[in-house]
């Protein structure tokens, strides 16, 4: 078994357990919108090499891809171009896929996550998702955020954990007074908030984020814009997205992709601005995709 | 010219072809239900006479006047009851391999035909088959054990094909949602796929417990008594059921005998609804837990 629970040390060895945001050239930067300024965070993730088969169909084309902590990592790209694929492969959900195939290395803290020793279940509570369509379990908010604790042995103050959790999430005062009605009886912005309270209830150290705001209204998608930003302190997020707007608001670095593969890879702020592809360019500017 | 100006003129022929198959669709749904109203009046015409506490809780005899049908009740629950405990554990499991843990491939799809099949074999050679197998190899003889695992076979595949559509049913999103929160696959299924199936493996359950309460021929094969003056006290023992009480009063000459036969038709009946309604009760109940 490979030990996944590794924290990250200093150069004295200690293991540095409070999540305190990176200080880069002495400034305190997580405070400020200027997502660009983060991008010298140690790396967490990373794809190195990386082939995604559906069979005899290549998705993702020899990717290399490093993901900073506590980042905001939005990937990019029109449909079919393999984001999703290789957002999936982060956390193995792919595994469930019949047929697919992975080549190269994905590694996680310096963990390769294909290696046949690390248990997916593991890697899953370390590495979170939320889905392009709000998912809430069939069962009252408050079980929906507790359920993940409970199965993976939580023992503490169950009730603290969900206040915790929904109050990161920022859906708290909203649901607090019926902690115990239906996920069901929820708003589509209101459910998709309550699963990422449900993935931050885990403690994750990556959230994975499929198209969380596809499936909703405006309003609700800039609130959990909003919600991404406080996220940021603690937590990596890597996003797909297919809202170019939103991919430039909020992220602190950008991938572009194309027919899996990987065009233009870089601070939001020069992807955006100042493009070093033509192809990114034509995209970004709406010329094409 | 253009095709416009004849298109109007069909019209008319369109919408009666229209209403007439609804007609059509109409009078056949009626069909079918008036000629049960009428089955089932003749029935209770010719039986309800009998039905009677004395009927519900006397012996076989062969006066009409004084056999009752206890005999053949008790069994029928003995033998559902060992029916459903043998069938549904099996059936379930069966399902949620095939549905949550094997590769879809070649093999599968072959099992999954065979199933299917199976499914349409005559109840009579699932009869031949326990005779072979659970009264001579395994020399259960003719005892309520040799009649309820001849019934489970015959509605495994029932089970399994109705909780395996049950399972296909459930949401994928809702698995993803499990799996990302580092639940292992026996914790996604107990907790999240289960659960949401229930309402369509209670179903399939019902459907095939319904089937195997009515069915004869299996337990004239394996030998299920007609007369017996005794109810079942254990699996060992012999037993009656009601469908073979029915046939055989059905058969007799005399018309109080066929009239006992429907006065049990009435008791079989009354016991498949009753089954019926627990089983919606309790699928009611799960929606509201889960919606």
């Amino acid at each position: 078994m490979i030990n996944l629970e590794s924290k990250p040390k200093d150069q004295n060895g200690i293991v540095n357990t409070d999540k305190a945001p990176p200080i880069v050239a002495g400034k305190n930067l997580t405070s400020e919108k200027t997502p660009a300024a983060k991008t010298k965070a140690p790396t967490i993730l990373e794809a190195r090499d990386v082939s995604i088969y559906y069979g005899e169909k290549q998705a993702i084309k020899n990717v290399q891809l490093k993901v900073a902590e506590r980042c905001i990592t939005a990937i990019i790209g029109p449909s079919g171009c393999g984001k999703s694929t290789l957002l999936r492969s982060f956390n193995r959900m792919n595994d469930f896929i019949d047929g697919v195939r992975v080549t190269g290395q994905l590694l996680f803290r310096n963990t390769n996550i294909m290696d046949p020793g690390v248990d997916a279940v593991e890697l899953r509570r370390h590495i979170g998702m939320v889905f392009q369509k709000p998912n809430p379990f069939p069962k009252s908010i408050f079980k929906n955020v507790a359920w993940g604790p409970k199965i993976n042995g939580f023992r503490g103050d169950i009730n603290e954990l969900v206040e915790t959790s929904l109050k990161q999430a920022a859906i708290w005062d909203e649901v607090k007074d019926r902690l115990h009605d239906s996920a069901f009886s929820l708003s589509g912005g209101q459910q998709q908030r309550l699963c990422i309270a449900r993935a931050l209830a885990m403690d994750p150290e990556v959230i994975l984020m499929d198209e969380p705001c596809s499936a909703l209204d405006p309003v609700s998608s800039a609130r959990i814009e909003d919600l991404l930003f406080e996220l940021r302190e603690k937590y990596t997020i890597v996003i797909v997205t297919h809202n170019m707007q939103q991919a430039a608001r909020i992220s602190d670095e950008t991938a572009f992709f194309v027919n899996g593969e990987l065009i233009e890879f870089g601070e939001t702020q020069q992807l955006f601005t100042r493009p070093k592809e033509q192809q990114t360019e034509d995209y970004v500017t709406g010329r094409f995709g | 010219m253009s095709w416009r100006e004849n298109a109007s003129s069909n019209m008319a022929r369109r919408h009666l072809l229209s209403n007439l198959f609804r007609l059509f669709c109409g009078a056949l749904t009626w069909l079918g239900i008036v000629l049960l109203v009428i089955l089932l009046a003749q029935i209770i015409w010719q039986g309800g006479s009998r039905i009677s506490w004395d009927f519900l809780t006397r012996f076989s005899s062969s006066k009409a006047a004084k056999a009752g049908i206890y005999h053949a009740l008790t069994g029928t629950i003995w033998l559902i009851a060992m029916t459903a405990a043998f069938a549904i554990p099996v059936g379930v499991a069966a399902a949620v391999y095939l549905e949550e843990y094997s590769k879809k491939g070649r093999l599968s799809t072959l099992i999954e035909i065979n199933i299917s099949n199976l499914a349409g074999v005559p109840s009579i050679v699932y009869g031949l088959l326990g005779v072979a197998v659970f009264k001579y190899f395994f020399n259960f003889g003719q005892s309520l054990l040799t009649g309820s695992l001849t019934m489970s076979l015959l509605i495994l595949p029932v089970i399994i094909t109705a909780a395996r559509e049950a399972l296909k049913a459930v949401p994928s999103s809702l698995r993803q949602a499990a799996f990302g929160l580092g639940a292992t696959r026996w914790q996604v299924v107990r907790y999240h796929v289960l659960p949401a199936a229930v309402p369509g493996i209670l179903t399939g359950i019902i459907l095939s417990l319904s089937r195997a309460i009515g069915e004869s021929a299996p337990l004239l094969v394996v030998g299920a008594a007609t007369s017996l003056n005794f109810t079942p006290s254990n699996a060992m023992d012999e037993y009656s059921a009601l469908p073979i009480q029915i046939y055989h009063w059905a058969g007799d000459s005399r018309l109080e005998f066929r009239e006992l036969a429907a006065s049990g038709i009435i008791v079989l009946l009354a016991v498949l609804l009753l089954m019926n309604a627990t089983a919606i009760i309790i699928r009611w109940k799960s929606e509201a837990k889960t919606s």
